[in-house]
């Protein structure tokens, strides 16, 4: 009876030889895959086991903070946003819940506020049983500065109506600016009937205006045209061409603001006054394949660069009729002057048209935006600080030069003339816009986009709102701009 | 055997220091990760455990000092990981079960003393048998349903399980009536087309232990303790006749019938479909505890998150609000943490290397116990000692293939690992016959004396 027992002794070990390969498959091959199973509910739990970092703001504003809740040895930490005004830092810093998920700057830089981005730290704290821990995000965004812009942004426009502003650092690509009213309490969203109420605001207060709403640019479309012409060689400061009211642009007349004819002029006068006419003719000249080429330079056509959510961020660029991004085809003339027709609508978010006066202000060179300013782990290490990457030299430093000689003048003498700053007359270089989207009613998006001191630049900036009627750029949006350069121009 | 120095049971002391070792630092290790939430006086249940063994291998230097020496060990080495993954789901069940291993121990030296001449057993083999086939069915007269399945007798405030001491009974009844058939199934048998036949007057018992393992399963409503039964008998016919055409021609049957049965037991059939796809969209209700078994071990890797740092208990917010019961029959990720499913905390926390482990213990223990069957001289205490490890092997293999899907799911212990007095002390009685044939095995010849055997070596 040996045999049949020593064979008896095999098939028990290729039953447990079968256990082992089982387990060798959910606990190492097929781990990942079960990992990500929407069932299953343990990282979700995990994470949220692991103290969030907090994120605070480049001068030391806390916005976010993880508190222990329902206590026990192993607590789970829910996110508080203790801000005294939350609403003004609802976006862009958006927030991390387990019903609702997360947005914003939650996740784009959940990788650094989970822990996740130092997997030798939490060996060793595994090893040393520290629990793992999060890292603390100090973003570039400056509270105080973004205070102002919040508050002169609602100083400015009716009820339900929204706005935005960004200002960049133009060398570095730091976002010291994101403001987008109206804004939201973030410790708020966790309520289901208070999201399902912010959800469907027609106002949209969860929509962070500055990369996830497009709008006509108007005017301020000039600075990019300009650009194009002059770094192409198409025209320079001085090339004269005639800019009397109406042109027939694309077979249809174009008039200047005001409808005045200013005859033979130069760049330099055009852009000053924002003459349509002339920057009409410059667009037609150009050709949709440069100034297109030189948009996409600029950061349109495609998301911008930025640490943030794809899922909040759109491109800016020319939208045909259907929604679809378009190269050609479209009316050159009106979209060089920010405008367009049924073939094209040149839309711009007010991140793009802030990366269009910072590349200005940076000679030209475009620097990608960024929100991490630095992030330390527990142990106090700094484990990512802001490091500035270029992300396009878009035009010529010569180029850059004409373009903020021109800007500047806009502003000493032309249409944002009494617009000022705290570094001093002849230190603000900008451009006004005025986009007309009900010409019956009169209802303007005003722009405005610049950057200062002049010299030597420290902070572009672009501010807007959605509508207001019979205003315009130099005299709503203008204000706003300046008000939060000086606040951090008198910062530094 | 005992040429190379060592005595059997001081190999046996010897090998008890790794469990000694086990329980020292996966206490420690348990204790230190959550002393916040377990008493240091839960510690002792440690000790507590060892003093179990250390009685036990007394025991054995005194009854059975030719007894293998390392079953004891192995079993107690299981004993001790299932009592430090208890202690680490639950300090109260850990000092619980600590408490069953001492009935255990009561019951483990009953059998040693009183079954030294487990030839006995031969002489009651009927009763044995119908008292088995009566436990195992008391579930299903006594309408004591628990997950769908009729496998646990309520007794008061205690349950037992009625299949953990009805399988060594059927196990005895079945080695005991086949070596003395095993002549006629073995020699009298015809081959047609190339298959060996048993007359059919000898084809009786095996269509018998068929019939009863179907109407198991249709009763029972537990795939796995019929396969585990099956299994078991045709391990035993195997080794009893050498033919292979039998088993395969048994478990052929069992197959058959298992998936006629198994469309028509609702409860079976449930299990089936979950076995085959957990994540189905229409799976049925407790596909869940398949599936976070698997995430559970998902979380483990190659070497586990470690003892005590696996998510079992649901945190904070997440803990159920209504629980009836006290964690961990409420409010844990992990269904059954503590018995059905312990399989999965162990791969969570020591990984695939720590399952491995398990499962290698169980693979030496199912070594010594064939390697007892090989060195014994009698056929019964072969065919004993074959199907005692067999059923033993089979029930771990049951219920990690479940916890595993392996194959479906079915509601037995993890021998000497789960919670559960039943598992441990019947499984104590099982090691206990082990012990017993594989001392009268390995007895030098000049003493077999049935009645005195040698004394010596009172030790400790």
């Amino acid at each position: 009876m040996n045999v049949p027992i020593t064979r008896l002794y095999v098939f028990v070990l290729l039953l447990f030889a079968v256990l082992v390969y089982f387990t060798s498959k959910w606990t190492v091959f097929d781990a990942e895959s079960l990992e990500q199973r929407p069932e299953n509910r343990r990282p979700l739990i995990a994470e949220q086991q692991i103290p969030r970092g907090s994120i605070s703001t480049a001068d030391g504003v806390l916005i976010a903070e993880s508190v222990p809740a329902g206590g026990g040895q192993r607590p789970v930490y829910v996110r508080r946003y203790p801000a005294d005004d939350p609403e003004t830092f609802g976006n862009p810093i958006g927030y991390s819940y387990v019903d609702v998920g997360r947005t914003g700057i939650e996740l784009s830089e959940n990788d650094l506020l989970s822990g996740e981005e130092n997997e030798f730290a939490s060996i060793i704290d595994q090893l040393r049983n520290v629990p793992p821990q999060g890292a603390d995000v100090t973003l570039t965004i400056d509270a105080q500065a973004q205070r102002v812009a919040a508050q002169a942004l609602q100083a400015a426009v009716g009820p339900g109506v929204g706005g935005a502003v960004v200002a960049l650092e133009p060398d570095t690509g730091a976002v010291r600016v994101m403001t987008s009213i109206p804004g939201f309490d973030p410790n708020v969203v966790d309520d289901e009937g208070a999201f399902s109420e912010l959800s469907s605001d027609r106002a949209a207060p969860l929509v962070n205006r500055p990369t996830q709403s497009t709008y006509q640019p108007g005017s301020t479309m000039k600075v990019v045209t300009a650009a194009a012409a002059l770094d192409s060689g198409e025209i320079d400061p001085d090339t004269v061409i005639n800019a009397d009211s109406p042109k027939r642009i694309s077979g249809f007349p174009l008039e200047n603001f005001g409808g005045e004819s200013l005859g033979d002029i130069d760049a330099a006068t055009a852009l000053t006054n924002s003459v349509n006419t002339y920057w009409a003719q410059v667009g037609e000249r150009l050709g949709p394949e440069t100034l297109v080429d030189y948009m996409e330079r600029f950061g349109f056509y495609s998301d911008p660069e930025l640490d943030y959510p794809d899922t909040q961020m759109i491109p800016s660029g020319v939208y045909n009729v259907d929604g679809s991004l378009v190269r050609d085809g479209f009316d050159i003339g009106r979209v060089a002057i920010g405008q367009g027709g049924e073939e094209g609508q040149l839309r711009a978010t007010p991140l793009q048209m802030a990366e269009v006066a910072g590349t200005v202000a940076n000679d030209g060179t475009l620097m990608q935006p960024t929100f991490l300013q630095e992030a330390k782990d527990p142990d106090g290490r700094t484990i990512a600080e802001l490091d500035p990457d270029r992300q396009d030299g878009v035009i010529s430093e010569d180029t850059a030069q004409q373009m903020t000689e021109m800007m500047t003048n806009v502003v000493d003498e032309g249409t944002a003339a009494g617009l000022s700053v705290s570094t001093g007359a002849g230190t603000l270089a900008g451009k006004t816009g005025t986009a007309e989207i009900n010409v019956a009613r009169s209802l303007n998006v005003p722009w405005f986009i610049g950057f200062a001191p002049a010299d030597d630049p420290q902070i572009a900036v672009a501010a807007m709102i959605e509508r207001c009627t019979g205003c315009t750029g130099g005299e709503v949006a203008g204000p706003i701009a300046t008000q939060v350069m000086d606040s951090l121009l008198d910062g530094q | 055997m005992g040429s190379s120095g060592l005595s059997a049971r001081n190999r046996e002391l010897l090998a008890l220091i790794p469990v000694a070792v086990l329980l020292i630092a996966g206490f420690a290790a348990v204790f230190i990760v959550r002393s916040d939430e377990i008493s240091s006086v839960s510690l002792i249940y440690g000790g507590y455990f060892f003093a179990i063994c250390l009685a036990a291998h007394v025991l054995l230097r005194i009854r059975l000092p030719n007894a293998d020496p390392y079953l004891l060990p192995l079993a107690a080495l299981l004993a001790g990981v299932g009592l430090v993954v208890i202690y680490r789901i639950d300090d109260g069940l850990a000092a619980r079960q600590a408490t069953l291993f001492l009935v255990g121990l009561v019951l483990f030296g009953a059998t040693i003393v009183f079954l030294r001449d487990y030839h006995l057993l031969e002489r009651y083999r009927y009763l044995i048998a119908i008292g088995s086939i009566l436990f195992l069915f008391s579930p299903f007269l006594l309408r004591n349903q628990v997950n769908g399945a009729y496998l646990q007798v309520d007794l008061g405030p205690f349950s037992f399980q009625p299949s953990e001491f009805a399988k060594i009974g059927v196990v005895v009844f079945l080695a005991s009536y086949l070596a003395e058939n095993r002549e006629l199934l073995s020699v009298s048998a015809r081959k047609v087309l190339g298959l060996t036949i048993p007359p059919l007057k000898h084809f009786g018992p095996l269509l018998a232990v068929w019939g009863a393992a179907m109407l198991m399963l249709f009763f029972v409503r537990d795939l796995g303790s019929s396969l585990m039964f099956f299994g078991a008998f045709l391990a035993v016919l195997y080794v009893a006749t050498a033919r292979l055409s039998y088993v395969l021609a048994g478990f052929g049957m069992f197959l058959a019938g298992a998936a006629f049965l198994a469309n028509r037991t609702p409860h079976v059939k449930d299990r089936v479909d979950i076995w085959l796809d957990p994540f189905a969209n229409n799976a049925p209700e407790g596909a869940g505890q398949i599936q976070q078994s698997l995430f559970a071990q998902a979380d483990g890797g190659l070497f586990g998150t470690g003892l005590g740092e696996s998510l079992i208990r649901l945190p904070g917010p997440f803990f159920p609000s209504g629980c009836q019961e006290a964690f961990p029959f409420c409010g844990s990720i992990v269904p059954e943490p503590h018995t059905d499913f312990i399989y999965a905390v162990i791969t969570s926390e020591l990984g695939l290397f720590g399952g491995a482990g398990l499962i290698l213990i169980y693979a030496l223990i199912a070594a010594r116990g064939l390697k007892t069957a090989v060195m014994a001289s009698d056929g019964f205490s072969k065919l004993l000692a074959a199907g005692l490890t067999t059923i033993f092997a089979l029930q771990a293999f049951v219920i990690v293939g479940g916890v595993t899907k392996a194959i479906p799911l079915t509601g037995v212990t993890l021998p000497f690992v789960s919670f559960g007095g039943s598992s441990v002390i019947a499984n104590m009685i099982l090691i206990a016959l082990l012990l017993l044939i594989s001392d009268r095995a390995r007895r030098p010849q000049h003493s077999s004396s049935p009645i005195t055997g040698p004394e010596e070596g009172l030790g400790a």
